[in-house]
């Protein structure tokens, strides 16, 4: 890449901590998005041990019941609002204007704003720890009247949440203008690469469902402060009122934790197939189809309370297995006849689709009403969600950090340590949580503390500790890849992937203003047809 | 290639689009209120729901009832301030800068005086957020889409100081734009709000 001589004001240099703070590049703001969430990955995980750990024997007196309620609650809320939804904000915010050849964010203040918001959630809702009564207790989905009885640790939570709600709205708007008006000559919407897609859908999603969350967690703050009714049948409220609005945010919230791992997995794919994605429009569509969809199945959560009409929420749930189904086919389809590498990458995004589609189709069978009657709140469900959510979203943002880590870093991942990081991740990942499934219909409850001898759970609830602490393990060589990537220097080309979309049009890591020129776009793959006109780039 | 955007982008600017973004999650903001509000009633025996009120409550002077005359006028007010702000853009888009200021300066007033009316309101009332379901959903809902008129107040005070300083003009006047919408939409909250509340019983 040819560059330029800017003509500086002095030799001045704002010190490098500076910078970092006061930044509104989208470029710098996405890698504090990953550093932020990453770290709360690491808090979650290792709340996640001393869960396992407490769970591994019969009769366990490891933790005891309080902090017990306490680690499992922090468990989930550090995973979902502090790590996984982020950390979606993270890559989106760096890839996005890359990947539609804009050189920022539609509005990078804002966008500075939606970062600077979470640091203070999340120190917020972890500093319940040191309170009376500690940290919120009432598991990350607060129902009522358990969330009433918690602590001050719980207002803690409700405002840490109301405030990762905040930067996911403001954020959702303004990838939404990105999107909409800041693409490349020649980029239609039909165009945009895939992860655009998902990362579009997501934010509508945001932008719909999360207000209706902040309008819950509005009324629990009001009835755990203010004497409230909302939730207190003694006073005219309806407890299941909480879970209606709860849910109407959090199913969405599912589709917000999962479309752009898809996404992500959507462009690795094509490129270690040496194919294009099969049926872009299907899976576009699709996308469009789960996030609509997905603002009518939240009553799934609540057959058992008596409340909700089963067909039609049972129906809907059905339904929304075809789109999903519609894109393990173009996965499939993309894989066909190519010609496989199996980089580490790639060996993350084929662990998302195998993993994903268990968790999909356990997931479908949990929508059987009848069924979902004996399932609801055993480890069956547990198992369930970490199909999704760990099979899913972790292992894509896994995929996308060893995918994309040459264009952010200029360095490369180590691909044997990214192999065993791989290896070790997959077997414990399953080791963990497929006992789940038999946990669950043996009738174990999820939540409990402690489970007596007599249950005949031990063994499986062992296995599954040793699977956590495996995944654990894998953390080793990542890390041991990261830093020794660190110490190499800064030589990656433009496109080592041989990537097709235009974040791999510019140097790595990228300048300030992200591109010196764009190749021309006239399909969904513009480098891809550079490379076929020869006009290498 | 230069950087893009050659072309003059037609309709909506980008603030503009964004602005209206996040009006449309405001919407499902109230949207979540409303649903309580609307499951709260489906859930009672009668509404008010006097049968929910201790004998305690009863001897404090608790009563359920909300009068209908000022909350009516101060309906009327701020369905005229929106008229009045409305009124005000249409001055700017001609070029009229006095008339933006004194537009602006009208809809201001006005909005302070139906919050000055609300508070009146809430001092007569005998009933409290914490009594029933009844005063937790009237004080939560009024409650908010009150800090609402007042974000919007500020809103335009931000607005009629940068008139004052002749920031705006014809072709450029998008804040004032912007300012108009969220003023609309304060307003069609509250006449929604005036529906649910005092009139369908």
């Amino acid at each position: 890449m040819a560059s330029v001589a800017i003509p500086q004001l002095s030799g001045y240099r704002r010190p490098a901590v500076l910078d970092w703070i006061m930044t509104v590049d989208h470029k710098k703001l996405g890698i504090l998005y990953l550093y932020f969430t990453l770290f709360f990955f690491a808090v979650g995980g290792i709340l996640a041990l001393l869960v396992r750990t407490q769970l591994s024997v019969a009769d366990s007196t490891f933790v005891g019941n309080d902090a017990y309620n306490q680690i499992f609650t922090m468990h989930a809320s550090a995973m979902l609002f502090l790590f996984i939804i982020p950390v979606w904000a993270g890559f989106g915010n760096y890839f996005v204007p890359l990947q539609i050849g804009a050189a920022d964010m539609a509005f990078p203040r804002i966008n500075a704003l939606s970062f600077w918001l979470l640091p203070p959630a999340g120190i917020l809702m972890f500093s319940g720890f040191l309170v009376d009564g500690g940290s919120a207790n009432a598991g990350w989905t607060a129902y009522s009247p358990l969330a009433q009885q918690a602590g001050v640790g719980m207002d803690m939570w409700i405002v840490a949440v109301f405030m990762l709600g905040a930067s996911s709205t403001i954020g959702a708007a303004n990838f939404l203008v990105t999107m909409f008006r800041m693409r490349a000559p020649g980029m239609t919407m039909f165009r945009m690469p895939i992860f655009c897609w998902t990362m579009l859908v997501t934010a509508l999603l945001q932008l719909l469902a999360t207000p209706v969350l902040a309008a819950a967690l509005a009324m629990l703050f009001i009835d755990r402060n203010y004497g409230g009714s909302f939730f207190d049948p003694n006073g005219g409220g309806n407890v299941v009122l909480w879970q209606n609005v709860f849910w109407f945010y959090s199913h969405p919230a599912v589709y917000i934790m999962i479309l752009p791992g898809m996404g992500i997995v959507s462009e690795i794919l094509p490129v270690f197939s040496r194919k294009p994605l099969f049926g872009y429009k299907a899976f576009v569509f699709a996308t469009i189809a789960i996030g609509a969809l997905g603002f009518s199945v939240w009553a799934h959560h609540m057959f058992t309370t008596g409340s909700v009409l089963l067909p039609f929420f049972g129906f809907m749930t059905f339904m929304i297995g075809i789109p999903t189904g519609v894109k393990i086919f173009n996965w499939l389809g993309t894989l066909w006849g190519g010609s496989i590498s199996f980089t580490t990458p790639m060996l993350f995004a084929l662990g998302f689709v195998s993993m994903f589609l268990i968790g999909g189709i356990n997931g479908t069978f949990s929508a059987a009403v009848p069924v979902d009657f004996a399932l609801h709140d055993t480890y069956f469900v547990v198992a369930h969600i970490h199909y999704v959510l760990f099979g899913g979203s972790v292992f894509a943002v896994f995929a996308g950090l060893y995918y994309w880590f040459p264009k952010i870093w200029g360095r490369m991942l180590d691909e044997r340590l990214g192999r065993l990081h791989f290896t070790f991740m997959f077997i414990g990942f399953n080791l963990a949580f497929f006992p789940m499934h038999m946990l669950g219909l043996d009738g174990m409850p999820r939540r409990i503390a402690v489970y007596s001898e007599d249950a005949g759970w031990e063994t499986l609830n062992m296995i599954s500790t040793l699977g956590a602490f495996t995944i654990a393990v894998s953390m080793i060589p990542f890390l041991i890849a990261v830093v020794w990537a660190f110490m190499r220097p800064q030589d990656q080309p433009d496109n080592p992937w041989e990537g097709n979309t235009l974040e791999w049009a510019t140097s790595s890591p990228p300048p300030e203003h992200n591109f010196d020129s764009l190749p021309p776009v006239r399909s969904e793959r513009p480098l891809f047809d550079a490379r076929q006109n020869g006009d290498g780039h | 290639m230069a950087a893009h955007g050659a072309a003059e982008r037609q309709g909506l600017s980008n603030p503009m689009l964004g602005f209206i973004l996040f009006l449309s999650s405001e919407v499902m903001f109230f949207g979540g209120l409303f649903a309580a509000y609307f499951i709260a009633r489906a859930d009672a025996v009668s509404w008010p729901p006097e049968e929910l009120l201790t004998p305690q409550q009863i001897a404090d002077g608790v009563k359920l009832e909300l009068e209908i005359l000022l909350p009516a006028i101060a309906t009327g007010i701020l369905v005229l301030s929106s008229l009045t702000m409305q009124w005000a853009v249409w001055q700017i888009q001609k070029g009229n800068q006095a008339g933006l200021l004194w537009g602006l300066f009208i809809s201001l007033a006005l909005g302070l005086i139906f919050l000055t009316a609300q508070m009146y309101d809430y001092s007569q009332l005998h009933f409290r957020a914490d009594d029933t379901i009844f005063g937790t959903t009237f004080y939560t809902l009024t409650g908010f889409h009150g800090a609402h008129v007042a974000g919007g107040a500020l809103f335009m005070f931000v607005v009629l100081v940068r008139s004052l300083g002749g920031q705006f003009t014809a072709k450029n006047h998008e804040a004032v734009e912007a300012c108009s919408m969220y003023w609309h939409f304060v307003d069609v909250v509250w006449i929604a709000l005036f529906t649910i509340l005092y009139i369908i019983q």
